[in-house]
């Protein structure tokens, strides 16, 4: 492996590069976010879009950041990748990838982390192409810019990377322009503009909400296919409890702004621990009789410039007491009732802490395993919740 | 079901468009549709963008003039019509859009926005105290104040807007409200609240409901019968959970199979992944359309285009697929994805 790596000019495949440098195994933690927040200077003032999110990502794993419209799930992935609008500050917090603090750097230096650290896929793929270059052009541009290929070996790292992501004739098509693709190939080739330096960390916003199911399945496919060959950590961003529950390992539940609980997903889905994760599994239509009523959450979230002092949540709540109106509650740990020795079935071989991660004692964890994150939950009434 | 309040018979529609890429300027968008809609039901609309699910609505709202076949509306033909005949029968079928946004005109206020269609509809409600009655009446049905009526769409959010767009729906006491996607812009807590509206009204009204979704949780949540589409043809139609728990059209097993599930329990279930994307409707497969992305596809499937064929259901409704090897009703969805992947032709990973 060390010796392919050598001989060839340029490593082609993450995996044979991260093997020979022994640089990230399987999950071992990415990206770490602590106490991120986001500001937005607004007409009406100073809002916060997103206010002390924490996170972490770990290789081969993918990370759900779960949420409705305006939650700022879109915004802390813009904050991750450095490329915020510009009447957005980044106000509080750090984004620990591979030990390097992103949020402490000048813009010019982030440029370097952007394609061989880190990489992004948006929704929508026509917008995020350029009409007017070719996409063997685009494709091959992040190999020119930071490996320093001529325009000729660009395009044979183009033609790879178009194979690896399942295009079609890519010799013939290298030429071709963004709308002469269909809306699954053009998200292919934005997904393979993402990961063609093999970065640790891909993050895929709402990679496909502006796609047909059938099609759909066909790049959830991809993504996996791409995440278990680099051991990259994904951080999959989506309102679709769905995806989320056959895509992810761990998931953060966002409301207005903050998150309200997180934990690996299949118990975090199997045994909620805040209110509103309860309100959005039992939003959708599922084992329900046809045409019964479903139970919904009542009202609308709040306006960023008008969130309560108090728990975010307060207002559509079910379980709202006084404190929660006083005291905005933190993410804290919970105690999943339900044993926890069945590991996440996408992780299999792996054992879950579970609990034991808690106090910062891992107890029992095998060699080379990270302790897991914990299950925690930012509501003040999280061990009641199961029995309303 | 009793007389069917809405028959379609081979209905087709053809765009003619000014070049493609094969030379082809004839995009048959329906060919050959045929549906039953009975009174106070809900039919599931579903298929994969560019199927024709807009122009079937579009159609049947006569906004497109079919090329051949028959709509019949309580036994009269609306293409037929003209003059007031055909006023009174416009009155009877109406549309609620997918955008809340982009379907509601901003210079407006809500009770104008519900009370628009008796400008056309004079007869409906002559005076202006009538009027102003019923629209504070129709914000009460969906679940907004009367006092809303003179606030502007900006004001209201998301699902209060597509409120109004059932309430004006509603407007002129329709028996069939064409839903084109009507929960796929709303977030899911609020998509809960309307879907819930939705089944009230049609309790409460007795009004027929056409649901055009690519979502197939909710679909298989409001509809009691499914027709499935597939470039311009109905492949597959039955009720509801015949449908969803045995799909005899492997698209539509494909279709239900790649479809997200949201289960706990964690077990991983086999799916079918189809290679592809839909072919240009410009530039068909011949034969059966669904044969370049199927699994099961033979020679006959090349050369001849399958029938509706009627099949066995267990709970012994109509079942209709058009396939010449439909799969095994029993084994239902686990077994067509075991047999897709058996076969070569689908590769699951």
């Amino acid at each position: 492996m060390k010796t392919a790596a050598q001989q060839a000019p340029i490593q082609r495949t993450g995996e044979a590069a991260r093997a020979a440098t022994g640089q990230t195994k399987a999950h071992d933690v990415v990206l770490q976010v602590r106490d991120l927040a986001v500001d937005i200077r607004t007409h009406r003032g100073t809002v916060r879009a997103v206010n002390s999110v924490a996170f972490e990502a770990r290789a081969g794993e993918t990370l759900a950041l779960l949420g409705e419209s305006g939650c700022g799930k879109s915004m802390t992935a813009k904050a991750l990748a450095g490329i915020m609008d510009p009447v957005c500050d980044l106000a509080d917090g750090e984004i620990v990838l591979n030990g390097t603090d992103l949020a402490a750097l000048s813009a010019k230096e982030r440029l370097k982390f952007a394609g061989p650290e880190l990489g992004i896929v948006f929704q929508d793929a026509l917008t995020a192409l350029n009409p007017v270059y070719t996409v063997g052009t685009q494709l091959g541009e992040a190999f020119r810019i930071h490996r320093g290929l001529s325009a000729k070996e660009a395009r044979v790292e183009a033609i790879d990377l178009m194979k690896r992501v399942g295009i079609p004739e890519p010799e013939s098509r290298i030429n071709s322009y963004p709308h002469q693709f269909s809306g699954g190939m053009r998200q292919r080739i934005l997904i393979a503009m993402a990961v063609a330096l093999n970065p640790r960390l891909l993050i895929a916003d709402e990679p496909t909400t502006a796609l047909d199911v059938t099609v759909q399945a066909q790049i959830m496919q991809l993504l996996r296919k791409l995440r278990e060959e680099g051991q990259m950590a994904v951080i999959l961003i989506t309102h679709d409890l769905a995806v989320v529950a056959e895509e992810a390992d761990t998931v953060a539940v966002m409301y207005a702004g903050n998150v309200v609980e997180s934990g690996p997903v299949s118990e975090v889905f199997a045994d909620p621990r805040h209110p509103y994760t309860k309100g959005l599994l039992e939003s959708v239509p599922v084992h329900l009789e046809r045409g019964a009523k479903l139970k919904s959450i009542a009202g609308s979230p709040p306006e960023l410039h008008d969130i309560p002092s108090g728990c975010v949540y307060q207002s559509r709540c079910p379980l709202v007491q006084d404190i929660c109106r006083a005291e905005r509650p933190v993410l804290r740990p919970v105690a999943g009732d339900r044993p926890v020795a069945g590991a996440h079935p996408v992780a299999g071989d792996r054992p879950v802490a579970g609990a034991a991660g808690i106090g910062g004692t891992p107890v029992n964890i095998p060699s080379g395993a990270q302790p897991r994150p914990a299950r925690t939950a930012a509501c003040h009434f999280s061990e009641e919740i199961s029995n309303v | 079901m009793s007389e069917p309040l809405l028959t379609i018979e081979g209905l087709t529609k053809t765009f003619h468009v000014a070049r493609s890429a094969s030379g082809n300027t004839r995009l048959k968008a329906l060919d050959g549709i045929s549906l039953t809609v009975g009174r106070g039901e809900t039919l599931g609309l579903v298929g994969e963008s560019g199927c024709g699910k807009s122009t079937l609505a579009r159609t049947l709202m006569m906004l497109e003039t079919p090329d051949e076949g028959t709509v019949t509306f309580e036994g009269t033909n609306p293409f037929g019509l003209r003059g007031k005949e055909l006023l009174s029968w416009r009155r009877r079928v109406q549309m609620v859009f997918q955008d809340p946004f982009a379907s509601l005109n901003a210079r407006m206020n809500a009770g104008d926005i519900i009370a628009e269609p008796w400008a056309t509809h004079r007869g409906l409600y002559p005076t202006s105290r009538e009027r102003q009655a019923r629209v504070s009446e129709l914000l009460h049905m969906v679940g907004l104040r009367p006092s809303d009526a003179r606030k502007s769409p900006q004001e209201f959010s998301g699902g209060q807007r597509q409120r109004i767009g059932i309430a004006r729906a509603l407007a002129l006491n329709p028996d069939v409200i064409i839903l084109d996607e009507p929960v796929s812009a709303l977030d899911l807590s609020v998509q809960a609240q309307v879907l819930n509206l939705l089944n009230e009204l049609q309790q409460e009204l007795g009004v027929s409901y056409i649901f055009i979704s690519h979502d197939l949780t909710v679909v298989r949540h409001v509809a009691d019968r499914v027709a499935v589409m597939y470039l311009g043809r109905i492949i597959e139609t039955g009720a509801t959970e015949e449908v969803f728990d045995h799909p005899r059209h492997p698209y539509t097993a494909a279709l239900m199979s790649a479809s997200p599930k949201l289960d706990v329990s964690g077990t991983r279930r086999d799916r079918i992944v189809l290679q592809g994307e839909l072919p240009s409707p410009l530039d068909p497969p011949s034969g059966c359309r669904f044969r370049t992305r199927c699994w099961k596809a033979q020679d006959i499937c090349a050369e001849v285009s399958p029938e509706p064929q009627v099949l066995a259901a267990p709970d012994g409704t109509r079942h209709v697929a058009e396939c010449h090897f439909p799969l095994d009703s029993l084994k239902g969805l686990t077994g067509a994805a075991a047999t897709a992947t058996a076969t070569s032709a689908v590769p699951v990973q």
